[in-house]
């Protein structure tokens, strides 16, 4: 069974910063964006929010929502989550606490870094490494970006999918239990988490295996590090200790590649980049993978280090993480010393329900319509010149001849097929324009100088 | 019925492994029972090696009706004398070489036929191997 639920995406496209040149729709690794109508469209049910396309536009036509800021007025305690990457955003010349206190200054009256209290996840990766020796390897759900392209493209994987929630997700039940120790109620509580990725949002905003998410609000990452270096040489003398009390080693490198297979001594591998994850499934598939206890796949080059919506060098943030990290303890010596016992709580809140497939079937469900379909695509194939240049608007000529099985496109997209019918007098040259222009939109082949090469590159 | 064709290059074990890959992908996006998929794969990819590892050359083409999928293997290489012997889980006459990449368990055949609802092999010493495997795509 598949689910049926719509997936919520974050990434949008503005049409007018938009020049229409295509990248995004060559770079994605789903092939989820096509050009109709002289704009750039996203097809939501392939979308794995990986942010690729975000990365590639050269004119920063595609951003990613946020909520606003302002609504953390509405909360008594506004708690800020930021994940550990976020620290390594700043210069070296600020100080972890520093950093601390000019989010405190930005008006929130907690700020915790997510990758807390990890001794909880480590538990639950262990111990779902030992319950499932049948059906091996585990599969991370850390990157939501990864989930959600095994779901659509590696169905038949979505049950080794860990069923455990994010570390953000985590710490705000660990504090939100704290809190209500303390005789507050939850309903005075904000929880505000910034993200590094697309992915991450979407996961707030229609999180998987599970209603509503504890999280009130999301902040992108670069947006709030501008902010917070406005107001770091301003900040007061505030002791942030008690917010880092259960920051660990590993926590601290949690989201960075090897971050949840280092400190294990089952056998683990670790990929990072959307591709190379790919590619390792498409093996796993094959069955040319064996013998691994569990598998970490992260969407970024560098893990979260590499994070779409981070400004800093992904090696400097790795760098400056495995140093604070060799500051902290190991989170097995904090055990040792203080007791598990008040996690064992938390467990039951971090675990998710099932985790369904949600096959992307390109040619529909029914097996003998889907074989006509194919059949047809596939003799489209031979007539369609194989350049790849998307001019058509789809990323290859293969997924225009797709297209057109499935009514979404004519063979009259093809550039060269236009010409080609121009050449034997089929179609006037007027009426090949005109279908151009189409679906490129108008004026869209006039001289324009601001660009990426002409003379003007302020965009 | 969609038809797919690839040529098989003798001792290149770098692309051993290739069509059956593509097959896979193609019978994906026919929202074909998994578990039926990874047989015929199976069956492919150990046909597939045992031309490279085997024959000279040879190609595959594959036929998906609605109903089944058709797998035809031929090849030009030295024939199988004894194809009963051959058929035995342990036979393997593969070399050294072949032995060292992790292939010669002589497991081949045999995950052939397991796998497959038909088998049928036609061979002639010093001159190839025809074999065709087909796999009903009855919903279990
Ligand atoms: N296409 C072929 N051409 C010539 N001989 C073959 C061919 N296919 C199989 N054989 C012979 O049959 C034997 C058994 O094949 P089988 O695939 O079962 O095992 P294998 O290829 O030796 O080892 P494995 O498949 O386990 O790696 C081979 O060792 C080889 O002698
Ligand atoms: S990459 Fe090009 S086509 Fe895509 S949104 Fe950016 S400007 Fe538009
Ligand atoms: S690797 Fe990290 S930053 Fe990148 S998409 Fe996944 S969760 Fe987001
Ligand atoms: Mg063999």
């Amino acid at each position: 069974m598949s689910s049926n639920e719509k997936f919520h995406h974050a990434l949008v496209v503005d049409d007018n910063k938009c020049i229409r040149c295509t990248h995004c729709i060559k770079t994605c690794p789903t092939e989820a964006i096509r050009m109709v109508n002289g704009k750039v469209e996203i097809r939501e049910e392939r979308c794995v929010d990986c942010g690729q396309c975000m990365r590639v536009c050269p004119h920063k036509a595609i951003s990613i929502e946020q909520d606003d800021l302002v609504q953390i007025e509405n909360y008594r305690f506004k708690v800020l989550l930021i994940p550990s990457v976020f620290i390594g955003q700043f210069p070296y010349a600020y100080t972890e606490d520093q950093i601390y206190r000019s989010l405190l200054k930005l008006g929130f009256t907690h700020v915790y870094e997510v990758e807390q209290p990890i001794e909880v996840l480590k538990t639950l990766i262990r111990r779902e490494i030992r319950e499932n020796k049948s059906n091996l390897p585990v599969i991370s759900s850390f990157c939501p970006a990864v989930v959600r392209l095994i779901r659509i493209k590696y169905p038949a994987f979505t049950e080794q999918i860990m069923r455990v929630k994010a570390p953000h997700d985590l710490v705000a039940h660990y504090i939100l239990e704290n809190f209500k120790k303390q005789g507050v109620s939850p309903d005075d509580v904000g929880f505000f988490y910034v993200t590094p990725c697309a992915a991450k949002i979407t996961a707030v905003k229609s999180p998987i295996g599970e209603e509503v998410s504890i999280i009130n609000g999301v902040i992108n990452s670069n947006h709030l590090y501008n902010k917070a270096m406005s107001v770091i040489e301003k900040v007061d003398e505030l002791d942030v200790e008690p917010f880092k009390k259960e920051l660990t080693k590993e926590g601290i490198q949690w989201s960075l590649t090897h971050g949840e297979t280092w400190w294990q001594r089952a056998k683990t591998i670790s990929v990072d980049g959307i591709h190379n994850a790919i590619r390792f499934l498409e093996r796993m598939e094959n069955g040319q993978v064996s013998g691994f206890d569990f598998l970490e796949l992260r969407a970024c080059d560098r893990s979260c280090a590499g994070g779409v919506l981070l400004s800093q060098n992904r090696f400097l943030v790795v760098e400056r993480l495995k140093m604070r990290a060799r500051l902290y303890p190991a989170s097995s010596v904090k055990m040792e010393a203080e007791g598990y016992g008040r996690f064992s709580g938390l467990e039951p809140l971090a675990v998710t329900d099932e985790i369904k497939p949600r096959p992307l079937m390109l040619y529909g469900s029914d097996t003998f319509k889907a074989l006509e379909k194919m059949e047809r695509a596939r003799n489209i194939m031979c007539h369609l010149p194989g350049i790849d240049c998307a001019a058509c608007g789809a990323p290859t000529c293969r997924a225009l001849a797709e297209d057109m099985v499935n009514g979404l496109a004519k063979m009259s997209d093809c550039i060269f097929i236009q010409q080609q019918w121009q050449n034997q007098g089929k179609v006037s040259p007027q009426k090949a324009f005109q279908k151009m222009e189409k679906k490129w939109g108008e004026n869209r082949f006039d001289p324009d100088c601001t660009k990426k090469g002409a003379k003007d590159e302020s965009f | 019925m969609v038809k797919l064709r690839y040529e098989i290059e003798g001792g290149n074990f770098d692309l051993a492994g290739g069509a059956s890959s593509q097959v896979k992908k193609v019978l994906k996006q026919l929202n074909i029972d998994p578990v039926l998929i990874k047989k015929i794969v199976v069956a492919m990819y150990e046909g597939e090696v045992n031309i490279v590892a085997h024959a000279y050359k040879g190609q595959i083409e594959v036929q998906i009706f609605p109903d089944r999928v058709e797998m035809k293997l031929t090849d030009e290489g030295p024939g199988i004398p004894d194809v009963e012997a051959a058929m035995k889980e342990g036979f393997s006459t593969a070399s050294q070489r072949v032995r060292e990449m992790g292939f010669g368990a002589g497991m081949g055949l045999p995950n052939m036929k397991k796998n497959t609802d038909e088998l049928r092999i036609e061979t002639e010493v010093g001159k190839g191997t025809t074999l065709i495997m087909t796999k009903y795509l009855a919903y279990e």
